[in-house]
């Protein structure tokens, strides 16, 4: 399934030879502006935090597994589901999808040399590096590390109740990532809108990459938010400020509005990329387009508007928010997103549905998050919500959005490692990360359901035999250890990839966006050659050309139709002073 | 040009509804006016995007038809490779870290940052390697 | 064009309707699906929301998870070698699937608010009126007359508790008691930082906001003693900030009211 003949041989490791000059290793690690170097320094350093948060997680569920458990102490308890909060959604979720894979692929799916500011592009990776590192440096404080939960709500975070260097290292990492997330926004959005190359118009553009416009879009409407509310809980702790004081004259509850204004439009930040793999993948691996194209993308837009008002979900029992409001526009979400669930379902209707591990994880991601979404709308309740708030309900709720999150990145890494890497990864070992990754999933967040609706609050170190608590708690517990494998099993597939490696080749999957048009990994800027554009998925166009579908196509001499010839981007790209300038031309000139 | 106008628009007109309705309703002011700011964020940039894809030349990539030929020309100058968002990525850090423990990193942190400034701006006027 | 297989399911989706709809009417009583079944009349109204919800959420995500079963199932790749027919909309399933949900949340909408304002309504002369109050790691329940006067006050005893929780109804934590029948005024405050007033029984909780003071109504339906949590993370102990309610007939509540101290530290 080769796209052209003539393409260069596949090169073995790093990407840049061609390039000449470029530097290597620990250099090329600290000064490459390449948006491929950069997304999987980010890939790393996202899977790092997760592996790391993950470890916390198996923590707090050995703590769990017994009652009057002394495991850890309860202060040492508060900092590690905290910790794990906040690097499971700042560190890990957010960043793996619009820093890593997002960085890595959007340019190379419509057909750019790069992101529109490659410089701005690594200043956001290491505004994150040193973000987390600075988050992480709490636990070697002589106080702790912040302990105040990830909402870190006022007034507890206060200087007063949580005092200490530990919780100011957690505010101003998160201004240096609120930073590095508002660039790679900006830097997304403008790539997207003006990198496309010639034919690639918005409506061709694959489902991720629309998806990964609206979260820039979405980026930039929340993390302003927060971030500014992020330097004013700093001017309240060291200035005084009295902003979310109710003894200055401050409101504390103010907070809680700032922060899930950005909050939930962070759930569909991590979200929408997740959505966007899953609906590529699914495509690919039922061999159809995608199904209802421009309904997908009105959904996408409809959930990202309306996640930007329904941010007092999170307060009903505050008692202080409109509830019939935030509880209609919290329903409303179902409809787009029902809308995304039947077109995934249509897409593999009548398809010819193959499991390799990339749809097997979508299938899974399916699965887990209907039970994600169904619970919501039982949250968006304001009764419900009342009876269920912050207990384990909500934890189980959320987790089962999440896992299946981690399961559609899953299925991004499998789908593209080997675009990344020239490597494939291996299906056996992947496919033994899966099935323990869906049954442990389940095992671990579907007795919190239960444990939620007995009444066990969320947070608590500890909870007395007597509860009644304790079995489904094991349970839980027991479900973690699969999880713990699953994502072992993973690392050494990463490792068995390294050290006996199987070439990918460039299309391994018979897919149809514009990144398998290039070699694996693709050269520096990306393209060689680029297929003509026609529909929404050139690749395929190109390689099954009984089955394509050109809605809009004049025969043009040079176009598809035409001639079915290759056009040829990019051929000097030569480094001038070290700036590259590039120019496409015409083959035939 | 459009298209793209249009997605900007849409965030616009959304939150411009929403806003008043919200508004109207709550009378509550945090979120009023941070559904205000959503409803600018939107509608400037989208309205100036209309209004200036009406003027600009039609871009290869907008056409349906476009061949590749067709954007042929300089797509744009790219850095090759750049040590200073590095640098000013750690000076940004020590200064954070600064407003933790109000010491000596403001100092470092800023010289990093300031040197980064101006080796940036260097950088992009005579080029040259890291 | 229409969608193969759809008669079949169809006929899937009306017999899971019907036979959830037959079973909850059959059955008389609603199932809990490991809710509480609620000891107020507020907290009643929140379960049958609750299990009809739950029941409608349960059938919805029962058609599609089966759509999905049966997409992968019967459309799994046999023959390498063909190629499925490449279509990609229809515009009339598309409508029908924007158009039922929003039907169907606008009738959960209608029952949420119906509901809520139940759950909301405060009664404007209720028998007893307990001024909540939570602090770090505690509760204290002060019992007002109409004037507003302290006439009976139960509060926790040790702020800063001994490490290990307890049962919530046991005697470390604070009791407080309320009348059977009778419509109770709460009025909860904070002293410190956000705390949640939660007692899984009455299907409630209620964020103690500093600064603001919140007020709702139980009416208990069951007499019994009933586990409290605090709900919302506020630090250190929370995990041990305790407490139980107990529902007694009205003349025990007298007599239980009449021995209370007025001010000070009985628990
Ligand atoms: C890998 C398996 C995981 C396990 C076993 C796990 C376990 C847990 C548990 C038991 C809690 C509750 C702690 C408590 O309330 O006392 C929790 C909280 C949380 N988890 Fe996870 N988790 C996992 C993965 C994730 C992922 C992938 C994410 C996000 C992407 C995530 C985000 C969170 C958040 C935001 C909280 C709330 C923290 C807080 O209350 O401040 N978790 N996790
Ligand atoms: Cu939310
Ligand atoms: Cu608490």
């Amino acid at each position: 399934m080769t796209l052209l003949a003539d393409r260069p041989a596949v090169v073995e490791e790093g990407s840049d030879h061609e390039h000449g000059a470029g530097p290597s290793g620990f250099l090329k690690w600290v000064t490459s502006t390449d948006h491929k170097v950069i997304g999987k320094n980010y890939t790393v350093t996202a899977v790092i935090f997760f592996l790391l948060a993950g470890a916390m997680a198996m923590l707090i569920r050995a703590q769990l597994a017994n009652p009057d458990s002394t495991l850890l102490s309860q202060h040492t308890y508060n900092e590690m589901f905290t910790m794990h909060g906040s690097l499971m959604i700042y560190l890990f979720v957010g960043p793996v999808a619009f820093g890593g894979l997002a960085n890595y692929i959007v340019p190379l799916q419509i057909g750019a040399p790069d992101m529109a500011f490659p410089r701005l592009n690594a200043l956001s990776y290491w505004l994150y590096l040193g973000g987390g590192s600075l988050m992480m440096l709490g636990f070697l404080t002589t106080g702790s590390a912040a302990d105040f939960g990830w909402v870190a709500y006022a007034p507890l975070s206060n200087s007063i109740n949580t005092p200490g260097a530990g919780p100011d290292l957690w505010i101003v990492a998160l201004i240096l990532t609120g930073f590095s997330a508002i660039f790679t926004g900006v830097n997304l959005v403008t790539t997207i809108y003006y990198l496309r190359a010639p034919g690639m118009t918005m409506f061709r553009m694959p489902i991720f990459t629309w998806n990964m416009l609206v979260t820039g879009i979405l980026i930039l409407i929340a993390f302003p938010v927060f971030t500014s509310a992020l330097v004013l809980l700093w001017c309240d702790r060291h200035l005084g400020a009295h902003i979310f004081e109710v003894s200055g004259g401050g409101v504390p509850v103010l907070w809680q509005d700032l922060f899930w204004f950005f909050g939930h439009p962070e759930v569909y930040i991590l979200a929408l990329p997740f959505f966007g793999i899953v609906t590529d993948v699914i495509a690919v691996f039922s061999r159809k387009p995608i199904f209802g194209y421009r309904g997908m993308v009105f959904a996408t837009m409809s959930i990202a508007a309306l996640s930007t008002s329904v941010w007092a979900h999170h307060m009903f029992t505050t008692g202080v928010v409109l509830l019939p409001f935030f509880s209609l526009m919290s329903y409303l979400i179902a409809v787009p997103t029902g809308i995304k669930f039947f077109n995934w379902i249509g897409t593999m209707w009548r398809g010819s549905v193959k499991f390799d591990t990339p749809m097997l994880f979508a299938i899974g991601f399916l699965v887990t998050f209907l039970l994600g979404g169904v619970s919501g709308i039982l949250l968006a309740s304001p009764p419900v919500d009342f009876a269920t708030h912050d207990t384990y309900f909500v934890v189980a709720h959320f987790h089962s959005v999440v896992m299946s999150l981690v399961m559609a990145a899953f299925a991004g890494f499998f789908f593209w490692y080997p675009k990344m890497t020239g490597r494939m990864l291996r299906e056996g070992l992947g496919k033994a990360t899966f099935w323990l990754m869906l049954v442990g999933a389940n095992v671990t967040f579907l007795p919190q359901y239960l444990l939620g609706l007995k009444g066990m609050p969320r947070r608590i170190a500890e909870y007395a035999a007597s509860d009644g608590f304790t079995t489904l708690n094991r349970i839980s517990s027991a479900g973690s250890v699969l999880l713990f494998l699953s994502v072992a099993i993973f690392l050494v597939n990463v490792v068995v990839s390294w050290w006996k490696p199987i070439p990918a080749g460039d299309n391994p999957w018979d897919a149809s966006s514009l990144e398998w048009a290039t070699s694996s990994p693709p050269p520096h800027h990306n393209f060689l050659k680029i297929p003509p554009i026609r529909s929404q998925r050139p690749v395929w166009d190109y390689n099954h050309p009984e089955d394509r579908i050109i809605e809009h196509a004049k025969a043009r001499p040079g176009g598809f139709v035409a001639s079915g010839g290759v056009g040829t981007v990019l051929l000097a790209d030569v480094n001038v002073d070290g700036e590259d300038t590039l120019e496409t031309r015409d083959p035939d000139r | 040009m459009k298209i793209e106008s249009y997605v900007l628009l849409f965030v616009g007109f959304f939150f411009g509804l929403v806003g008043l309705v919200y508004w109207l309703w709550s009378h509550e002011d945090a979120g009023s006016v941070m559904l205000l700011g959503t409803f600018l964020l939107g509608s400037v940039p989208g309205f100036y995007y209309l209004w200036w894809s009406r003027r600009m030349r039609p871009r290869p990539s907008d056409d349906p038809d476009a061949t590749l030929e067709d954007g042929a020309g300089v797509v744009g100058a790219f850095p090759g490779s750049s040590i200073w968002p590095f640098v000013l990525g750690l000076g940004a850090t020590f200064v954070a870290l600064a407003f933790v423990f109000g010491a000596w990193t403001l100092g470092v942190g800023l010289f990093l940052a300031v040197a980064a400034l101006v080796g940036v701006v260097y950088e992009s006027r005579r080029g040259g390697l890291v | 064009m229409g969608i193969p297989g759809g008669a079949k399911l169809r006929r899937v989706a009306r017999f899971l309707l019907f036979s959830t709809i037959a079973l909850a009417l059959g059955g008389c009583t609603l199932p809990t699906f490991g809710g509480f079944r609620g000891a107020t009349t507020q907290g009643q109204a929140e379960f049958k929301l609750w299990s009809w919800m739950t029941m409608a959420g349960l059938v919805v995500a029962a058609i599609v998870w089966g759509l999905i079963l049966w997409a992968v199932i019967a459309y799994r790749r046999r023959d390498p070698d063909k190629m499925p027919r490449q279509f990609h909309s229809n515009a009339f399933v598309e409508v029908i699937y924007t158009a039922v949900p929003l039907i169907i949340i606008g009738v959960i909408f209608f029952y949420t608010v119906k509901t809520e304002n139940t759950v909301d309504a405060l009664a404007p002369h209720p028998a007893v009126t307990v001024r909540v109050t939570g602090f770090q790691w505690g509760w204290s329940f002060s019992y007002r007359d109409p004037q507003g006067k302290q006439i009976a006050l139960v509060e926790t005893a040790q702020a800063r508790p001994p490490v290990l929780a307890g049962n919530p109804t046991s005697a470390e934590y604070p009791q407080f008691v309320l009348p059977l029948g009778e419509t109770t005024q709460i009025v909860l405050e904070s002293a410190d930082v956000v705390h949640g007033f939660y007692i899984p029984a009455f299907n409630f909780s209620r964020y103690a906001l500093p600064g603001v003071t919140n007020n709702f109504d139980f009416t208990p339906v069951h007499t019994g003693v009933f586990a409290g949590h605090c709900a919302q993370y506020c630090g250190l102990y929370h995990a041990e900030m305790l407490f139980s309610v107990r529902v007694v007939r009205p003349g025990a509540f007298q007599a239980w009211l009449s021995t209370q101290p007025a001010s000070g530290a009985a628990t």
